[in-house]
């Protein structure tokens, strides 16, 4: 079909996603700015974890966050997520799992007038909430969606 | 058999004089409507002859769908149609009576049967004014679609002149299988759920098959348009959205599903605006309680036209959403129904309709003689060994129901005694025919009931914690009160355990007081041999499961169950959704 384009996904994928996204100019990679947030990432709650990363867990739930994950996920160790946030001055966008063992999953942190969008897939060791915590002109909104992570096998 | 039918027809028999005089001399009688009619078959399981299915007595709905269809049974669902009891119709809705009226009434389905009804009513609604959708899981669910690997049932499909169909079972031949099945397939394979893996997409082993499309990574094409009697309908499709949760992702492991449904949206409204239909219809394989929640979510869609969780609704529910009113129509299963859907759609809108349910009665419609020959040659090498006899069934086999049929009472029955284990675990999959007292039970029952592509048994020890675990996902696939998370199945079916299940609580809450049939408590810390088939995550090492079942059956003259492994259920009194119910 589209010769060029899957030759040019081909040499984006073997240079990484993190090459391609930071080649865009618009999204800085944590690890590539600053030390890896070990701490933060290290936490057993939500709420220290975003204290850490973030300097605070106070945050409302907003409908200019929309986070798209499945009901039901076909493989807990790569549940897709996506999440978009429309409003103006995103700073980051964070993902968590609260039934992790730890919760923070990942934080993307944008460069001024980036479009708020990140799509990643997690991994989740069970059922539960995946929230979507943005920072945007220093404050915290969210939105979470239930994922279901299932043994299987005997449905159907 | 055939004489008893058409005395029933006739109004001569005790207790349908009442019901048939009101009713036209010719069940398949539906006088004309509109300018557009919709036929629908779906989930016939690959059921080319001729069978005996029972309708469940327990389809339990919680919560919001308390008491509403598809979750009513017996005279519960009688009276919310409208339909006497005692006649060839309760016998086609109901598991009333069910042996006594199937000796009356006879078999029902056989596409040599459906064959001839979808031609009449082609002919009565005029050439180019109808179209036959197929709502899948038809290459599936007996031994000749397993043997030749669904392509019996493209061929029968073929000559039924099926227009358009989406799928769940289908998938669960090899990818490269489907692949070629569709490319066999004279209609169109529609499905906007089904998508190509981001990784797969770089190197994608399908780029050339016709319906994908690279852009928007989708496997298959999203929907068609087609020109009925000069109306432009267009026919968007939903395949069965776990599919490689519920059956093996190992088959397809290139394509990923789910229900979609802000995608969905994105597709009517594409479709409205580029195509300027006058009907937006959706062939889908969501299950009833999934398409009646995306019904009220996802707005523009006329009709849905549903299948999966093999309810035979006798008219559409209506569904108010911010735009307007959607159709959801379910057409029950195992070949036994064909809906009819007449339209009147003028200005570019759906003004009017008109839907029956018929059910096919093979001793009222003849056997078309082309499809009855299709039928004959592909059974011609396997008719041996599908004709083998058992044993003699002792009551009525059935398998449809939330819990434990008998039918599917034999096969646990079977793992315990022939790979001597404790416990077995079996399927709650809703296909799987019926056999009658006194009928012959042959390997084609027994293969009717197990057919799959990943029928390897195991026996193996698992702790009481683990089978609890089980045991509660299951259940919560059937009774989660958000219907995006039940996965249309029904529970998983035991043998050697009993156990308490109550609906209506929360995930991990429902199963208590599990015990051996001896009574003895089942202990979360101690390993119990169990025994089952059909794994999902990888491939069982033991024999199939019609092997084992055919061996414990030939060991039976008689089948005469000692027990049925059914749960007591706590807080479903008055469940409209229940009747007759053993354990209660």
């Amino acid at each position: 079909m589209n010769n060029l384009r899957r030759l040019i996904l081909k040499g984006s994928m073997a240079a990484g996603t993190l090459g391609v996204a930071a080649g865009a100019g618009l999204l800085v990679p944590s690890q590539a700015l600053a030390a890896w947030p070990k701490e933060a990432f290290g936490q057993k709650t939500l709420d220290g974890a975003l204290s850490v990363l973030l300097g605070s867990d106070e945050m409302g739930e907003s409908a200019d966050v929309s986070i798209k994950a499945p009901e039901i996920a076909e493989n807990g160790a790569v549940v897709p997520v996506t999440v978009t946030a429309s409003m103006a001055n995103v700073e980051s966008i964070t993902i968590a799992a609260p039934n992790n063992p730890a919760p923070l999953v990942a934080s993307f942190d944008f460069a001024s007038g980036a479009h708020g969008y990140a799509s990643t897939r997690i991994k989740m060791g069970k059922s539960g909430d995946v929230i979507a915590i943005v920072k945007a002109d220093g404050k915290l909104y969210s939105a979470r969606k239930n994922v279901k992570v299932t043994i299987g096998g005997c449905g159907g | 058999m055939h004489l008893m039918g058409l005395a029933g027809m006739a109004g001569m028999l005790p207790g349908s004089l009442h019901a048939t005089a009101k009713q036209p001399r010719d069940i398949y009688e539906t006088p004309a409507f509109g300018n557009v009619c919709l036929m629908h078959i779906t989930d016939c399981h690959a059921q080319l002859n001729p069978i005996y299915f029972r309708e469940p007595n327990v389809n339990l709905g919680i919560g919001a769908a308390l008491g509403n269809p598809p979750h009513l049974v017996g005279n519960a669902l009688l009276q919310q149609f409208g339909i006497e009891p005692g006649g060839r119709a309760a016998h086609a809705f109901s598991y009333l009576d069910f042996a006594t009226a199937a000796n009356t009434y006879g078999k029902v389905g056989g596409f040599a049967h459906l064959a001839s009804l979808v031609k009449r009513l082609r002919a009565e609604r005029g050439d180019g004014n109808s179209l036959l959708l197929d709502g899948g899981d038809t290459w599936q669910g007996s031994g000749t679609a397993y043997w030749t690997r669904g392509m019996d049932m493209v061929q029968a499909c073929n000559l039924l002149g099926v227009d358009i169909m989406t799928g769940h079972w289908e998938f669960t031949y090899q990818d490269s299988e489907v692949i070629d099945n569709i490319g066999a397939f004279n209609g169109e394979f529609v499905a906007q759920n089904v998508k190509v893996t981001e990784e797969a997409l770089f190197d994608y082993k399908f780029s050339e098959f016709d319906g994908f499309d690279e852009d928007r990574g989708l496997a298959f094409k999203p929907y068609t348009v087609r020109s009925v009697n000069g109306v432009r309908v267009a026919v968007i499709g939903q395949a069965f959205p776990y599919t490689p949760i519920a059956n093996p992702q190992r088959f397809i492991p290139d394509w990923t599903f789910g229900i979609r449904d802000e995608q969905m949206q994105a597709v009517v409204d594409r479709v409205r605006g580029e195509e300027k239909p006058d009907l937006v219809v959706v062939l889908s394989h969501n299950g009833m309680d999934v398409d009646l929640k995306m019904a009220s979510r996802v707005t523009g869609i006329d009709v849905i036209f549903g299948g999966h969780t093999h309810d035979g609704m006798p008219a559409p529910s209506v569904v108010e959403n911010r735009s307007g009113k959607t159709l959801v129509t379910n057409a029950g299963s195992n070949g036994k129904f064909l809906g009819v859907l007449d339209l009147d759609v003028r200005n570019g809108k759906l003004q009017g309709y008109q839907y029956r349910l018929l059910p096919v009665f093979s001793n009222l419609l003849p056997a078309d003689a082309e499809m009855q020959a299709h039928i004959d040659k592909v059974r011609a090498p396997y008719l041996e060994k599908l004709q083998e006899p058992l044993a003699v069934a002792g009551e009525t086999l059935y398998r449809r129901g939330n819990f434990n049929g008998t039918f599917d009472q034999v096969i646990c029955d079977a793992l315990t005694t022939v790979n001597d284990a404790q416990i077995s675990l079996s399927p709650g999959f809703r296909w799987g025919t019926t056999v009658i007292p006194g009928q012959t039970i042959t390997m084609e029952h027994v293969m009717d009931q197990t057919c799959i592509t990943y029928p390897e048994t195991y026996r193996r020890e698992m702790s009481g914690a683990d089978i609890k675990a089980i045991l509660e996902d299951v259940c919560d696939n059937l009774f989660n009160p958000d219907p995006y998370f039940q996965q249309g199945g029904d529970m998983v079916r035991l043998g050697g355990l009993d156990y308490v299940c109550d609906p209506r609580q929360s995930f991990g809450k429902r199963i208590s007081s599990m015990s051996l049939d001896d009574g003895t408590p089942i202990d979360a810390g101690k390993q119990y041999m169990v025994s089952g088939w059909a794994t999902v995550g990888s491939q069982s090492p033991g024999r199939p499961v019609w092997d084992v079942v055919a061996d414990y059956l030939r060991d039976q003259k008689q089948v005469k169950l000692k027990k049925l492994n059914t749960p007591k259920l706590v807080g479903m009194e008055g469940n409209p959704g229940l009747a007759d119910y053993p354990a209660s």
